[in-house]
């Protein structure tokens, strides 16, 4: 990991100074850092950046807190008249409504929300619209969302999904180029992965909970690559 | 503060009855992650006390009706197992356990942002495995490691100790037998890093004068299992620094 951790970030606790004087919290940050007066502590255990007297700091631990532009992986739960709600592995439940899929004007007389989203369906999303009052809105116009309808989920903490992505996509672009699947990795801890045979999606599944168990040790890169390697070896597909 | 004369002397020659200085605290161990189940968790064992403390959340609300609009509820439950104690415990809350599930809630509630999650729930239970003394303390202590285990931004992390008086004299960190047959038991809770005091009472006699130095002597050991908190944190991300 070496290469991946930039040497000017710090391990933070809660309650630790981090800055004092004239410095800004990234937007970003918020909900991690706090300030009194003009000093700036942390609220959660984490990693602490500084730029230009703005201080940013990505948490080790935590729910998913939904943030508009993610892409998440939800399950629908249930349907009232007018949307669906979607479990988004967040303390709030996400909203999908019936235009938003159909594209068009929606008529209850005549659609039966079942043929579209049925219950225990996953869906890729993006966060449409969340603040404290209301429950987030999910949007499945675009390209890559909608229903999913083949592969694997597999469930990780929120928290660890920058290991899996890496710096710069690094360890994604490992396990896609390692085992040609093809991965989505939802911002609140959910994976979807589409492998051409059974092998590989188990492999990929081995890979990912590898990182999320040894998040926090150094060339992890490294050590998925010779895991994916030898499981291929042992399962014969090279 | 029972009336009755200690067993043993729990003064002597300047030492306690197992040996301590009036200014030590009894050993210290702390883990953090030890449940798979739960979103943060943490073990302390201070002396003989024992507890296990376990944290869900932020998460959806059980029942729709029971959120705030504006700010995350927060639900403690403090519990002593029935092989806790020296006899079997009835496992049912007791008026003890639901006084001090309220207070150790309280005391979090002043460290953990809780309007940063409005319209959620923040669980907390703790379990106390072996008791000697000090258990409110105690659980504090690994409530607020777990909190900080489970990611859950806080003002900063809470610690908390006993100061007792024996035989006229204050002392740190008390066990069971000198809350038995001392004159006064005073639990403290603070967070060092903004010198800020969560939780304070006391049972039985202190002298208005002793009140300052009681307090004192508090602090500084909360300082020390601050320092401890910190270092099973950094340890488990040692990785990174």
């Amino acid at each position: 990991m070496k290469q991946q951790t930039e040497p000017q970030r710090k391990l933070v606790l809660p309650g630790d100074v981090v800055a004092k004087g004239n410095y800004t919290i990234n937007p970003k940050s918020v909900m991690y850092l706090y300030k009194i007066d003009d000093t700036i502590y942390a609220a959660v255990v984490g990693l602490v950046e500084i730029n230009d007297n703005v201080v940013t700091l990505i948490p080790l631990e935590g729910t998913y807190i939904p943030r508009p532009g993610d892409i998440v992986i939800g399950l629908v739960e249930n349907f009232v008249i007018t949307h669906w709600q979607v479990d988004i592995n967040a303390p709030y439940i996400g909203i999908l409504h019936v235009s938003n899929l159909l594209g068009r004007p929606y008529n209850p007389a005549k659609d039966n929300l079942k043929e579209y989203l049925d219950i225990g369906d996953y869906i890729v999303a993006r966060i449409d619209s969340f603040d404290r009052t209301k429950d987030p809105i999910l949007d499945v116009q675009g390209k890559g969302l909608g229903r999913i309808t083949e592969g694997k989920i597999v469930e990780i903490k929120p928290s660890r999904v920058p290991r899996v992505i890496g710096k710069k996509k690094s360890m994604l672009n490992v396990i896609k180029g390692d085992t040609g699947c093809d991965i989505v990795v939802g911002a609140n801890g959910r994976i979807w992965i589409k492998c051409p045979n059974k092998d590989l999606e188990d492999i990929v599944t081995l890979a990912i909970k590898l990182i999320e168990r040894e998040a926090f040790t150094s060339g992890l890169t490294e050590k998925v690559r010779v895991l994916i390697a030898t499981e291929k070896h042992e399962r014969g597909l090279i | 503060m029972s009336g009755k004369e200690s067993p043993v002397p729990l003064l002597k020659d300047g030492k306690r009855h197992d040996g301590r200085g009036p200014m030590d605290l009894r050993p210290i161990e702390m883990k953090i992650g030890i449940l798979h189940n739960a979103d943060g968790s943490a073990w302390l064992k201070i002396g003989k006390t024992e507890v296990v403390a376990a944290v869900y959340g932020p998460r959806e609300p059980p029942m729709k009706g029971m959120v705030l609009p504006d700010r995350a509820v927060i639900r403690c439950r403090y519990h002593m197992a029935p092989f806790s104690t020296e006899e079997r415990k009835n496992p049912a809350p007791s008026r003890r356990e639901i006084e001090l599930s309220k207070v150790i809630r309280e005391a979090l509630e002043a460290t953990i942002l809780t309007h940063l999650f409005p319209r959620t729930v923040i669980d907390v239970f703790v379990e106390v495995i072996q008791a000697d003394g000090g258990t409110r303390t105690a659980a504090i202590t690994a409530a607020s490691l777990a909190l900080a285990d489970a990611g859950i931004p806080m003002r900063g992390l809470v610690a908390g100790v006993a100061v007792g008086k024996v035989q006229g004299k204050l002392v740190l960190d008390i066990d069971e037998l000198e809350d038995m047959y001392g004159e006064a038991d005073m639990p403290v809770a603070g967070i060092p890093t903004l010198n800020k005091i969560v939780l304070l009472q006391l049972n039985g006699v202190i002298e208005p004068h002793e009140f300052p130095q009681a307090l004192k002597m508090a602090w500084e050991g909360i300082k020390k299992i601050h320092a401890l908190q910190k270092k099973v944190l950094a340890t488990k991300y040692g990785g990174e620094q």
